[in-house]
């Protein structure tokens, strides 16, 4: 076990390697001299050579990528070239936000889409099992973003129940919660219910019946338990999905977390800020991958020894 | 997943059969499967929409009219009129297709690149296989929308760069499906007696590795134009996609955002539609994936 | 057959429907009775309904399929008409089951202590002390070695035949009445195989447990058996006492099946193997089910089905050519029921 984890994390060194490569290249990519946006239109040679030098800009690429990398692991990204404040301290109270925001929808997407799923796998072709998916066929097809202004619409604006935008209070988390964690429920509950329903065919649960146990002690003890191994995966699958919506959520609830920040500051050409936000993302992305297939391999270890 | 591996034979008497056989076979599938079907047909009349739906709109789907402005549905306006006044049913029949076509050329574009990468990749294996992998594995580390929202940074947001920041995020996924696939077919024996006989790489891939791996190809086409639709409007809907006065649908709900408040109705019509294309693509490409199941013949 | 019946099934019907609502009767049309302490073999090639006439008995078919007549009697019980609870009560505590596949009957993710445990816990309201001791003596009397081991251990840490000795341990727990083997040893190697069955028999003598054993194989019937039902298409069509069945098989598709096999007591020259195939099982013939494979079938077993006929030495038989009706040449009659003699 502990072998496969250091020959994961030994895996991860080239793709956080290339992740690095491609965000520091944004900003040598973009059109137009960085000195000059920050120097603004009609700042004189001097002031722009002068952020030239400050920056390091006027260094070698390879230099600069060596200092980009050694600061970034230093979590030093430079100052916002807009506000001039550090970078780090511009991201980090919006990350705990994205972070809360993605735990809390996530746990939505969990606990809805399993009980959904193995309701529907249950009773499946019954009312309840229609229902569910189609439920479900139509919260996969949503946009969140839709979703979000419509339950803002009606439970903020019509019913007046819950305040239409912010993040903190338990209130105000709800309906941003429902709309990110939707389609991620919708995707474990299709995944649930098949794969339970792949399970409750197998031997071993008839052996189960033929124990005498009810059918309550089956579902949960013996069905759920070989079928998390395909929803696991699922759910894994799902925190990319999760980080990416997360930008449109908080763009719709007004939530000042890093998606809104990474957008409204590609609007104004901060790079620092997009290249902080989006490796911060993409390392984060990674990490949970990886932990994803970790706990894979520990439901998988009493199947399969290797 | 790949459909009729089953005889090399049946093939020998004209070039391309074997595709013409797979097709056949498709469609005889395709068309056993209600969910596929459903879901083809509303594809197809969404199409129909997009195509010959501004023929018969009675608006302009960017002239504005101030003397109607932020009005509700009414039998003039049938999903009503946005803060210009200007007719949200045309102007969602005119953003079917625009939604439509960034979707379905986005998927095309990322699809060729990925089936190229992933053939070569399963077909050819050793170190060229681990390099290419890896590069989609850098790519796939950067989830949904946030590679494209990378690219735009640099490009600026337009049509054509959402188009390519989507086919970016789509490479790496085809890439997987097709490697995985060209490995199963390529250690078929018959791949192996192709080989012997002489056949060079080119015609071995096109003529025998390409027709069967068609249909999770096809499969994976269908369910990613519905997310490169829901990854369209949304970076339209962020004002980094399509620009004022565009009626692409991602771009109306952002319209609609801002009235939230005073009429609702914008940003809902929009945004049904879009679900409604999604939900097609997804129905359809369900259906396919039943329906080519080889455990389901 | 004097003794004291333990199970009684009296034409039980057991159907399936498919997606179409279409009725797929599994079982049609299935008696026999098993004393106590006995074993009874059903044998009968795939799709005979043998499996699900097991299944039935426990009530373990699946979700579409259901009853659809006859009576089980377990204890003079009737077991369809038990509820849900009582016969969960009955399952792996007076009657339980090992099945065919020994490599996938067991779940992967939990220990074979615990899976053992289960039904002590249940059934005999276990505590975990006890239970342990327990299931070290049911390993032990199945012939498991170092069970304080082993009952840590995962399924797929052992072979097939490990888990098919885990499988009648866990069938034992309880000490059951009876126990219904749903072809115990198809799936295992021959050598295997045989030590399984010597397990089962003499497991058996030890706990007094009345068996169902249930077979394609006629070899296994011979070595094990005391009882035989023959199955043919959903029915039972002769049902004797395995000396006798072996000795004077009646129904004509007994006699087919003894023909095809290998046996040492009988010199035979050459095997004959039945012509045609096993009816489809949404296509039954309207008569007789064998009739379009048997050699003296006539107009009547085309067109009408006969009934399992009771003798007086208490074996059974489905078949036209005992009957009264018979219309065909009496040669054949005269001719089995010498054999019969």
């Amino acid at each position: 076990m502990l072998k496969f984890i250091i020959r994961r994390l030994l895996q991860l060194i080239p793709v956080l390697l290339g992740v690095t490569i491609i965000v520091f290249s944004l900003m040598h990519l973009t059109p137009g001299n960085p000195a000059h946006i920050i120097a603004g239109e009609n700042a004189p040679p001097e002031t722009v050579a002068q952020i030239e030098k400050r920056l390091g800009l006027d260094e070698p690429i390879p230099v600069q990528f060596y200092h980009f990398v050694k600061d970034a692991v230093m979590l030093d990204f430079g100052n916002s070239w807009r506000t001039s404040l550090p970078v780090t301290t511009e991201l980090w109270p919006r990350f705990w936000v994205t972070f809360e925001l993605a735990v809390y929808s996530m746990i939505f997407s969990i606990v809805v889409g399993m009980a959904a799923g193995i309701i529907s796998a249950v009773r499946q072709y019954s009312w309840a099992d229609v229902t569910v998916m189609l439920v479900a066929l139509f919260g996969l097809s949503m946009p969140n973003f839709w979703l979000g202004l419509m339950l803002m619409q009606w439970f903020s604006i019509n019913l007046g129940w819950l305040p239409p935008t912010g993040w903190g209070s338990p209130e105000q988390i709800i309906l941003p919660v429902i709309t990110l964690g939707t389609s991620g429920a919708a995707v474990i509950a299709r995944m649930t219910r098949s794969s339970m329903l792949d399970v409750i065919s197998q031997d071993y649960i008839r052996t189960a019946r033929a124990k005498g146990l009810k059918e309550r002690v089956i579902t949960y003890r013996h069905a759920l338990k070989n079928a998390l191994i395909p929803i696991v995966t699922v759910i894994g699958l799902q925190f990319g999905g999760l980080l990416a919506g997360a930008v449109l959520t908080e763009s719709v609830f007004a939530i000042n977390g890093m998606g809104k920040l990474i957008v409204d500051r590609i609007l104004a050409r901060d790079f620092p800020v997009v290249q902080a936000g989006i490796l911060v993302i993409a390392v984060v992305f990674v990490f949970i991958n990886l932990l994803v297939d970790i706990s894979y391999k520990f439901l998988n270890k009493r199947i399969d020894m290797d | 997943m790949s459909s009729n591996l089953s005889n090399p034979n049946l093939e020998q008497s004209q070039k391309g059969s074997l595709f013409l056989n797979n097709l056949k076979d498709f469609y005889r599938r395709l068309s056993r499967n209600k969910a596929a079907l459903i879901g083809g047909y509303l594809i197809l009349f969404l199409i129909l929409v997009a195509i010959f739906g501004p023929l018969f709109t009675v608006h302009d789907p960017n002239e504005p009219d101030y003397a109607v402005k932020l009005a509700g549905p009414s039998a003039e306006h049938w999903f009503g009129t946005d803060h210009h006044g200007r007719d949200i049913f045309t102007r969602v029949i005119h953003g079917i297709g625009i939604t439509m076509t960034i979707g379905v050329l986005s998927t095309i574009l990322g699809g060729v690149v990925g089936i190229i990468l992933g053939i070569v990749s399963g077909y050819y294996g050793g170190k060229l296989d681990t390099v290419i992998m890896r590069l989609m594995d850098i790519l796939l580390a950067f989830p949904g929308i946030l590679l494209a929202l990378a690219l735009i940074s640099i490009l600026g947001a337009s049509r054509q760069n959402v188009i390519i920041a989507i086919a970016l995020f789509a490479v790496p996924t085809f890439a997987r499906i097709v490697r995985g696939s060209t490995l199963s077919v390529r250690n078929l024996e018959y791949i192996d007696a192709m080989k012997a006989l002489g056949a060079s790489d080119f015609r071995i891939i096109f003529l025998h590795i390409l027709p069967n791996i068609l249909s999770p190809i096809i499969v994976q086409g269908s369910i990613f134009i519905a997310s490169a639709v829901l990854s369209a409007s949304g970076l339209s809907f962020l004002g980094l996609g399509e620009q004022p006065p565009s009626p692409e649908l991602g771009a109306l709900l952002s319209d609609g955002r801002d009235f939230i408040w005073d009429a609702g109705h914008i940003a809902f019509f929009p945004g049904l539609v879009i679900m409604l294309i999604v939900l097609a693509f997804n129905v359809f490409g369900d259906g396919l994936r039943d329906a080519l199941d080889p455990k389901m013949r | 057959m004097k003794e004291e019946i333990i199970l009684d099934v009296r034409d039980l019907r057991t159907s399936f429907f498919d997606d179409e609502g279409f009725e797929i009767k599994a079982v049609d049309g299935v008696s026999f009775e098993l004393p106590k302490g006995k074993t009874l073999g059903i044998v009968g090639e795939s799709g005979s309904g043998k499996s699900i006439t097991a299944l039935s008995i426990l009530r373990l078919i699946a979700k579409n399929g259901k009853i659809a007549g006859g009576e089980i009697l377990f204890n003079n019980r009737d077991l369809t008409k038990l509820s849900e609870k009582d016969i969960r009560s009955i399952r792996g505590n007076d009657i339980s089951m090992i099945f065919q596949e020994p490599m996938t009957s067991l779940n992967p993710v939990y220990t074979i202590g615990k899976q053992i445990y289960e039904a002590l816990k249940i059934h005999q309201g276990m505590d975990k002390e006890q239970g342990k001791k327990r299931i070290i003596e049911l390993l032990e009397l199945v012939g498991i070695p170092s069970p304080e081991q082993r009952m840590k251990q995962y399924p797929h840490e052992l072979s097939g035949g490990m888990r098919q000795r885990v499988m009648i341990a866990m069938a034992l727990a309880c000490n059951p009445k009876l126990l219904i083997a749903d072809e115990p040893t198809t799936a295992l190697d021959v050598t295997i195989q045989a030590q399984i069955l010597e397990l089962i028999n003499s497991l058996q003598e030890e706990l007094g447990m009345s068996v169902i054993m249930i077979t394609h194989d006629l070899g296994v019937v011979a070595e094990t058996c005391d009882y035989v039902a023959v199955m043919y298409g959903g029915q039972v069509v002769e049902y004797q006492e395995v000396k006798e069945l072996f000795k004077n098989p009646k129904h004509p598709y007994t006699v087919g099946l003894l023909n095809s096999m290998p046996r040492h007591d009988v010199d035979v020259d050459e095997l004959e193997p039945i012509k045609g195939n096993v009816p489809s099982i949404k296509n039954m013939p309207k008569g007789c089910r064998f009739a379009p494979r048997c050699p003296f079938a006539t107009e009547l077993c085309v067109t009408e089905l006969p009934k399992l006929d009771r003798k007086e030495d208490g074996s059974e038989v489905r078949c036209w050519i005992y009957s009264d009706k018979w219309d065909g040449d009496p040669e054949v009659k005269v001719r089995n029921e010498e054999r019969t003699s």
